[in-house]
């Protein structure tokens, strides 16, 4: 909706451009809040659905990539699919992610993207995940060795989690996908 | 009938139960199932999460060794369905920006609830069943995946889905009413905030039991790993089974349900054993 006028007296031009190429129209949003009331995790958010929304309509970059709602997200789509003027709001929390980590900015749930970065870790090494090593990974990073510990050694016993990784054999695909092959054109 | 399979990074893993009774159904419906060669991780939620590009590019190199195979990709998992689903639709909209000369195959990617449920398939599956499930009241649990967003996933009844219950219906089990079938289990949050996963999961068990179901029947890995793990670890007694629809055909297929397979769950699953057992006391009186 490109008539809509939403003008605060600061806003982040940069960021409205990008959901604009990215088809994300959050000027769309008439506040509804049927994106709110159907989000699964929406009762542990700081800010509510349908405030990400607005806030990213206003251009309000800051609140937003600091927000505990971006990691909190389970992409789950439920919001996306419900919404009545088709605002892609699963995909405005992947941008809003991508920029907080792009943008190197503390997370407000730092064991999330440090989940994130363990499952990504195992793909750029193997191409597929290999559970044990991207638990363990993950478990040095997050410094939470004990949590889960009884769930792990239960699904170890019953020989759920494979000793030996799996390499694919071409690689270098994967290198290139992981060395930023695109970005070189990306804002 | 043949198809390419994708069979996914959990289905390699954790879930390696539900890749080998895949292949037996298939095999036993008629359907030759070809794994794409050297395939690699769809990126999952992680990379879409944190990293377009990442998210588009891996799910893509999948698509385009796909295509030249030429046939259907069968996929098991919903979050692999979704994530290569989202790959297919932008890689035909503009492949040169995502480096690939051409791609527009006729291929489709069909998840795995929407094929068993086709109608040929169906009847193929009541042919070889040996014993029926006796009106075992099961709750059928979809998750999200493979039916949102259904711009992205191409489903016709993305509130209201009924692929598992026609599967099970088929298989002699009774599909219960409930109201959590299309709720999320927490996906990958599950590692970092599992006190989030359980207070999801404890809802969604609640609401199956409400329904009156002795077992839950899912299409999607991470749902079934996380609805058998984040149940209420005190009450382990009382938890309800998960069972992947496939392994629900098997068990009516051959009439048992063995304890070695009883062991690849995390709670007790002695229901489908007990179902068969009762039967054959049933007949001796
Ligand atoms: S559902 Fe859509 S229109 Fe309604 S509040 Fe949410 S984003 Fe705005
Ligand atoms: S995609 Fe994220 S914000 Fe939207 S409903 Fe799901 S958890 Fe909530």
């Amino acid at each position: 909706m490109a008539d809509t006028n939403i003008s605060p007296d600061e806003r982040n031009v940069k960021l409205l451009a990008k959901l604009q190429e990215r088809g994300i129209d959050v000027g769309a949003c008439y506040q509804c809040g049927r994106c709110s009331a159907g989000c699964p995790i929406g009762d542990h958010f700081d800010l509510s659905v349908m405030e990400v929304v607005r806030l990213a309509a206003y251009g309000q970059e800051e609140r937003l990539v600091k927000s505990h709602a971006i990691w909190l997200c389970a992409a789950c789509e439920t919001c996306a699919t419900r919404c009545p003027n088709d605002i892609e709001i699963a995909a405005l929390m992947d941008v809003l992610r991508e920029l907080a980590l792009r943008k190197e900015i503390a997370p407000a749930e730092p064991r999330v993207p440090l989940f994130h970065h363990s499952f990504l870790g195992s793909i750029r090494r193997w191409g597929r995940v290999y559970e044990i090593g991207m638990i363990g990974s993950y478990k040095m990073k997050s410094g939470d060795l004990t949590g889960d510990m009884r769930l792990g050694l239960k699904m170890f016993m019953k020989k759920k989690l494979k000793l030996r990784p799996h390499a694919i054999a071409d690689k270098t695909q994967i290198r290139e996908i992981f060395s930023g092959k695109g970005k070189e054109y990306d804002r | 009938m043949k198809l390419s399979y994708y069979p996914g990074c959990s289905l390699h893993g954790t879930a390696l139960d539900y890749d080998q009774s895949v292949q037996r159904v298939c095999r036993q419906v008629g359907v030759e199932l070809v794994e794409i060669p050297d395939w690699n991780c769809c990126g999952a939620s992680s990379a879409h999460m944190t990293d377009h590009e990442i998210g588009m590019r891996l799910p893509m190199r999948n698509l385009v060794i796909a295509q030249e195979l030429g046939n259907d990709i069968l996929v098991p998992c919903a979050a692999c369905f979704q994530r290569l689903k989202a790959a297919d639709i932008e890689l035909r909209r503009r492949p040169e920006y995502w480096d690939v000369k051409s791609y527009s195959p006729e291929m489709k990617i069909i998840h795995i609830a929407t094929f068993l449920a086709q109608e040929q398939i169906l009847g193929r599956i009541g042919a070889s069943t040996k014993r029926a499930l006796g009106g075992l009241p099961v709750a059928c649990y979809y998750g999200c995946l493979s039916l949102r967003n259904p711009k992205i996933t191409g489903a016709e009844k993305w509130e209201m889905p009924e692929n598992l219950e026609k599967v099970s219906a088929a298989l002699g089990a009774r599909p219960v009413r409930w109201s959590h079938r299309t709720e999320c289990c927490s996906g990958s949050l599950t590692m970092a905030r599992p006190d989030i996963a359980e207070k999801l999961v404890g809802d969604i068990v609640a609401a199956a039991r409400r329904g009156g179901a002795s077992a839950m029947v899912t299409d999607c890995p991470m749902c079934q790993a996380n609805v058998e793990s984040r149940q209420d670890p005190a009450g382990e007694e009382e938890a309800i089974p998960v069972f992947y629809i496939t392994e629900l055909i098997e068990a009516a297929f051959n009439g048992d349900y063995s304890r070695r397979q009883q062991g690849q769950h995390l709670v007790t699953a002695s229901v489908l054993a007990d179902l068969f057992a009762g039967d054959s006391l049933h007949k001796e009186d």
